[in-house]
């Protein structure tokens, strides 16, 4: 068998596959065992009370899907008095996702979430359907490293950064979030995208744009997953576009210590249990002892450096 | 499983059963699993429905009047549908282990379904969401629905039946052919009408005026209804006159089914506000005044 535990900085998971936040809810506790999973991921939550967008919220593309939902949210208290003690019945660390639209906002919001029965809390800096015109802090080094400090001075708890794939500056993002103090990357978030319903010349989503999502998405993110695991010395936890256990070593054996499973799930409950369950087959058959040898496992030795140094600008 | 235990139950023994539906956030309707089912018949009922029989094990044959699944589609010719199709059931026997659909051919999922042959197999996610609620005390009802929706009423035909319960069912179509589920209202001894707009019978006023009429003939303790938003402000109208208790079944665009998404919301009076439910989650069956028409 396989030993299938990671370390997450302080925390250790019993297995690198969690939920992607904004893809799960207690609800999926009708379909799959939430007891399999390495850490439970909620969906985000803020502070004020958020209707979320207009409808339409989805729009199926090739090989995946955009959504616009823009977190809808029934604001702390509801978090600590019912979704805390419904997460708590499951085995898996809970990992709370917070949003904030200033990084004081953000600062608080960890400071209020930081309470027992809470493992580690998620910033989500890089929501495509909050901010005007998709902008999101995890966009440019300085105020993703302005966010993350604030944060990081107002909670104990391991502090994962979520990331956004929308930046041209993914390696200098992700320094940015390791020098302010995360403890690790959860990279990325969905692609800014749109789609146009050609029979009513509307966009097919009420928000306009949205977030891209699905197999589609899978070598982009693939991709800045490898740049930030060569960037920093923080664990980066894998999140685009993740079907199958092959999908989940990949992006395991370009740098990720951990992965996300999200849209897949919504079309098949049981896919994370599935990736977990492939994962062991898949390092058994290997020879592979512990999932963990899977991380940075890549083999580019034949690779000229200075061939890839586009893909990782000097600092 | 309780709820779909009960189900079968009634089926061998013939005791007519009372649903306990719990509050809306707080489901207990439990094992929802995806499974491949096998295609035993499916075949057109009419120029736009086709009626899909499907062989399956627990918990699919166990689903309820008003429950729905989501359906992993075959791709049609040139398109590829991502997400799974939210389909209302249209009707489940657990001793012979089948679940049935009715669907009309509208979009890449639907079309996907049409191909599908006696033999093949069909990804069903379910039972999901909460269904119809039926009070063994009522003597008499009224299922009224509209195009599509007639499918998802159509379970309540043998629900009503097994308690004991008449039924009328009111069924409103644009042209008399694409009526659908009056053969089995009928099998099941329900007084069937139809009211068609190619007749010029399906227009709320008239509508309305039958309503009022099986209403002062005692033949109406409760509403059910699905399809139409104009059929349900009537509904809504008459239901706050005569003090009828009511269901409406709710259609949305769905993507995950299972209440994590939060895409298919919709409108709902609470209090004196208007608040946001999950159709997957909190439905697709909701209270027929709690529902904003």
């Amino acid at each position: 068998m396989t030993e299938m535990s990671v370390r997450i900085g302080s925390l250790t998971l019993a297995n690198p596959v969690m939920p992607a936040s904004g893809t799960f809810a207690e609800g999926l506790a009708r379909a799959a065992d939430l007891n399999r999973l390495g850490a439970l991921v909620t969906k985000t939550i803020t502070r004020e009370l958020r209707a979320g967008n207009p409808l339409p919220r989805v729009a199926e593309t090739v090989g995946g899907m955009l959504n616009a939902i823009g977190i809808p949210s029934k604001g702390v208290p509801y978090f600590l008095e019912h979704t805390l003690p419904l997460m708590g019945a499951f085995a898996p660390p809970l990992v709370v996702s917070i949003s904030a639209p200033t990084a004081e906002g953000f600062a608080s919001l960890a400071a209020e979430v930081s309470v027992p029965g809470v493992a580690a809390i998620e910033a989500n800096i890089s929501c495509p359907n909050i901010e005007e015109d998709g902008r999101a802090f995890a966009m440019r080094p300085g105020s993703t490293e302005a966010v993350i400090r604030q944060i990081r001075a107002a909670t104990a708890l391991p502090l994962w950064a979520k990331l956004t794939p929308n930046t041209g500056e993914v390696p200098e993002v992700a320094r940015a979030a390791e020098a302010a103090g995360a403890d690790a990357l959860v990279v990325a978030n969905t692609i800014l995208a749109m789609s146009v319903d050609l029979a009513s010349f509307r966009p097919r989503l009420g928000n306009v744009m949205g977030g891209l999502s699905g197999p589609a998405i899978k070598p982009i993110v693939l991709r800045q997953v490898y740049q930030c695991a060569r960037a920093v010395h923080i664990p980066v936890i894998g999140c685009g576009g993740i079907s199958t256990a092959e999908d989940a070593a990949e992006y395991m054996i370009a740098g990720a210590t951990a992965v996300q499973v999200g849209t897949a799930t919504f079309l098949h409950p049981g896919a994370m249990e599935a990736v977990i369950d492939g994962l062991s087959r898949f390092c058994a058959a290997r020879g592979i002892v512990r999932v963990a040898e899977l991380t940075g496992a890549l083999k580019r030795e034949e690779t000229d450096e200075a061939e890839l140094e586009w893909a990782e600008p000097p600092t | 499983m309780r709820v779909a235990k009960l189900a079968f139950t009634v089926r061998l023994r013939r005791i007519p059963p009372i649903p306990q539906v719990a509050s809306p956030s707080e489901p207990t309707e439990t094992g929802a699993a995806s499974q491949l089912a096998e295609v035993l018949s499916h075949r057109a009922v009419n120029a736009e429905y086709r009626h899909l029989v499907l062989r399956c094990g627990a918990p699919t044959c166990h689903a309820l009047p008003g429950q729905f699944f989501q359906l992993l589609c075959p791709s049609p010719p040139g398109e590829a549908p991502f997400l799974r199709r939210p389909m209302s059931l249209y009707g489940a026997d657990a001793a012979a282990g089948t679940v049935e659909f009715l669907y009309k051919v509208t979009g890449a999922g639907t079309r996907g379904l049409a191909i599908l042959a006696t033999g093949d197999a069909l990804d069903v996610f379910g039972p999901l969401g909460h269904g119809f609620t039926i009070d063994s005390a009522w003597h008499h009802v009224v299922a009224i629905g509209r195009g599509a929706g007639l499918a998802t009423l159509a379970p309540l035909a043998g629900a009503a039946g097994t308690r004991g319960i008449g039924v009328t069912a009111l069924l409103s179509a644009r042209r008399p052919d694409l009526v659908v589920s009056d053969t089995l209202f009928r099998e099941h001894g329900a007084q069937v009408l139809t009211v068609t707009d190619q007749e010029g019978t399906s227009g709320p006023a008239h509508v309305e005026r039958l309503l009022r009429g099986l209403i002062a003939e005692g033949r109406c303790d409760a509403f059910f209804t699905c399809g139409s938003a104009r059929l349900l402000r009537v509904l809504q109208r008459l239901a706050r006159e005569f003090g009828i208790p009511g269901q409406v079944a709710l259609e949305q665009q769905m993507a995950c089914g299972l209440g994590m998404c939060f895409c298919c919301v919709r409108d709902f009076h609470s209090g004196d506000g208007i608040v946001h439910k999950r159709v997957c989650w909190d439905g697709p069956v909701f209270d027929l005044l709690e529902a904003v028409a």
